[in-house]
């Protein structure tokens, strides 16, 4: 009887961490070569929303600089990023994670904006009205659980 | 022999490529007359920005808008030009004068295009050709300002560009010009907004690449003001810089702001050698 409440109350807290805040722009842990290694969200990333997400100009617009031969069916794939194709191939998850959070942890000084950030711009405006936005005001452009799902969607680009 | 032609060639084909993504081999005549310095080699001052040839952004557009700029009927900037024409003659303002007043015919404007912005040494101050119409419109004819980038001003501004066309830009940017030029380098190359992008991310280190759509250029200046397809009107240097800065997610500076006048030198100054073609047209 008590093993068995136990168990359910353990139950519950592993559900909890499922749902559990996700790590604030801020406090998120860089790795030395700019990985980041757990989920941001503490949940697993939804490949099909990553796809979505990917596409959508006032989301990831990954594909304003990068050609991904999957993704054929959306139009105007730019030449300023390398390619994504295989890219699931020959990066971890933890890797992925790390540059679409912050691609400059990775690639210094990069073109790629970080997509999970909220602090220590110059000028930041209030989306793209030109108009000033306070930094405390600002939400990184990808929520965590975009990030996981973008890393999911390039996790699957296997052949390239 | 053999293998010197081959390696010949290769040179050629790698030489292409280079090509394939980037600025096109056309050359740039208005109305069958005006032979227009499209490429031309850098300035000395650019010599640590990996730029070695100057591309006006006429060369970055498709054959169709390109065809469009070659000929002032086609050309839609056209008809805003004769419209300054007028304005040019008519009185304005409190003395009853006209541009026309002291300046007679507008081809006494030759060569303004070509050298704006440029240092005033009465007012100490670094004036746009829109500054200085105001200073006009203001001081010798009692008329109001024109405000930045309006219809009226760059009208007029097109106007007088039309009057350089085929002149190389050559702006100075020693003396007193250098501060400003040296505050516009500084906003040329600071990354700005959520996505931190500078102008030189997308114009020095990626012209010739797309961009979703669009076909990066270096951003040049020579060409303003633009008829713009995309808005069927003419648009103004400053309109332009708001329009790039905004795209960054960043808070931009004012049309007419002394930052966007500083930065106007300082990108005019990046095409110094290239032909005037304004008004052009883009997509
Ligand atoms: C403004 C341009 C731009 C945008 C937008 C952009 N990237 Fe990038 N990305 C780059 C560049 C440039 C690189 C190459 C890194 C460097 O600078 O050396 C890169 C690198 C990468 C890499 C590493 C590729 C490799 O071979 O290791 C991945 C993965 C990636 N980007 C994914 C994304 C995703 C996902 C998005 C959208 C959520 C995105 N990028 C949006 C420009 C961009
Ligand atoms: C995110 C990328 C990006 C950034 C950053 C950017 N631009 Fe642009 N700019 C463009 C695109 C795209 C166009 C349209 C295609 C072209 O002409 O290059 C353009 C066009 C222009 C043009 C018109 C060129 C012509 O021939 O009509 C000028 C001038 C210009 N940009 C200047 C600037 C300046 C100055 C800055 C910095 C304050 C800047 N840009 C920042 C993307 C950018």
């Amino acid at each position: 009887m008590k093993i068995k409440a136990f168990t359910a109350i353990a139950a519950l807290m592993v559900a909890g961490t499922a749902h559990a805040e996700a790590v604030s722009p801020n406090d998120v842990q860089y790795g030395e070569y700019g990985t980041i290694e757990a989920s941001l969200s503490g949940a697993p990333g939804d490949a099909e929303n990553g796809r979505a997400v990917m596409i959508s100009r006032g989301k990831g617009n990954c594909i304003a600089c990068h050609a991904v031969t999957a993704l054929n069916d959306a139009p105007f794939h730019g030449e300023v990023g390398p390619t994504l194709d295989g890219i699931g191939e020959y990066r971890t998850a933890e890797e992925l994670r790390g540059i679409v959070a912050n691609a400059k942890m990775t690639f210094e000084g990069t073109v790629m904006p970080a997509f999970y950030k909220t602090s220590g711009f110059t000028r930041p405006g209030n989306g793209y009205t030109g108009k000033a936005a306070k930094e405390e005001d600002l939400s990184p452009i990808l929520s965590a659980q975009e990030v996981e799902d973008v890393v999911a969607y390039l996790m699957t680009l296997k052949d390239g | 022999m053999k293998f010197k032609a081959l390696t010949a060639t290769a040179a050629l084909l790698a030489a292409t490529t280079v090509y394939a993504g980037g600025a096109d081999d056309d050359t740039l005549v208005i109305n069958g007359e005006i032979e227009m310095t499209t490429k031309v080699a850098a300035p000395p001052h650019m010599a640590d920005t990996g730029i070695s040839e100057l591309i006006s952004g006429w060369h970055f557009r498709s054959d169709e808008t390109q065809q469009l700029q070659t000929d002032d009927f086609e050309n839609q900037g056209m008809i805003f030009v004769d419209q300054a024409l007028e304005a040019w003659e008519t009185a304005e303002g409190t003395e009853g004068k006209s541009c026309a007043s002291c300046h007679e015919s507008p081809d006494s404007m030759a060569g303004v295009a070509a050298t704006y912005p440029k240092w005033n040494e009465e007012a100490g101050e670094l004036r746009t050709v829109q500054m200085q119409m105001n200073d006009c419109r203001t001081n010798r004819m009692g008329a109001e300002a024109w405000k930045y980038d309006a219809a009226a001003a760059i009208n007029m501004e097109s106007m007088i560009a039309s009057q350089s066309r085929g002149m190389p830009v050559n702006v100075a940017i020693d003396g007193p010009a250098a501060e400003a030029w040296e505050m516009g380098k500084e906003l040329y190359y600071t990354r700005t907004g959520q996505l931190e992008l500078s102008c030189a991310s997308c114009h020095e280190e990626n012209y010739g690449n797309y961009i979703r759509a669009d076909h990066l250029s270096q951003g040049q200046i020579n060409g303003f003001p633009t008829y713009r397809l995309k808005n069927a009107k003419l648009n103004g240097v400053h309109s332009r810089f708001r329009g790039c800065v905004r795209d960054t997610r960043a808070e931009t500076y004012s049309t007419g702001s002394p930052e966007f006048v500083a930065l106007e030198l300082y990108v005019k100054s990046r095409g110094n050698g290239l032909s005037v073609e304004g008004p052009s047209v883009r997509n």
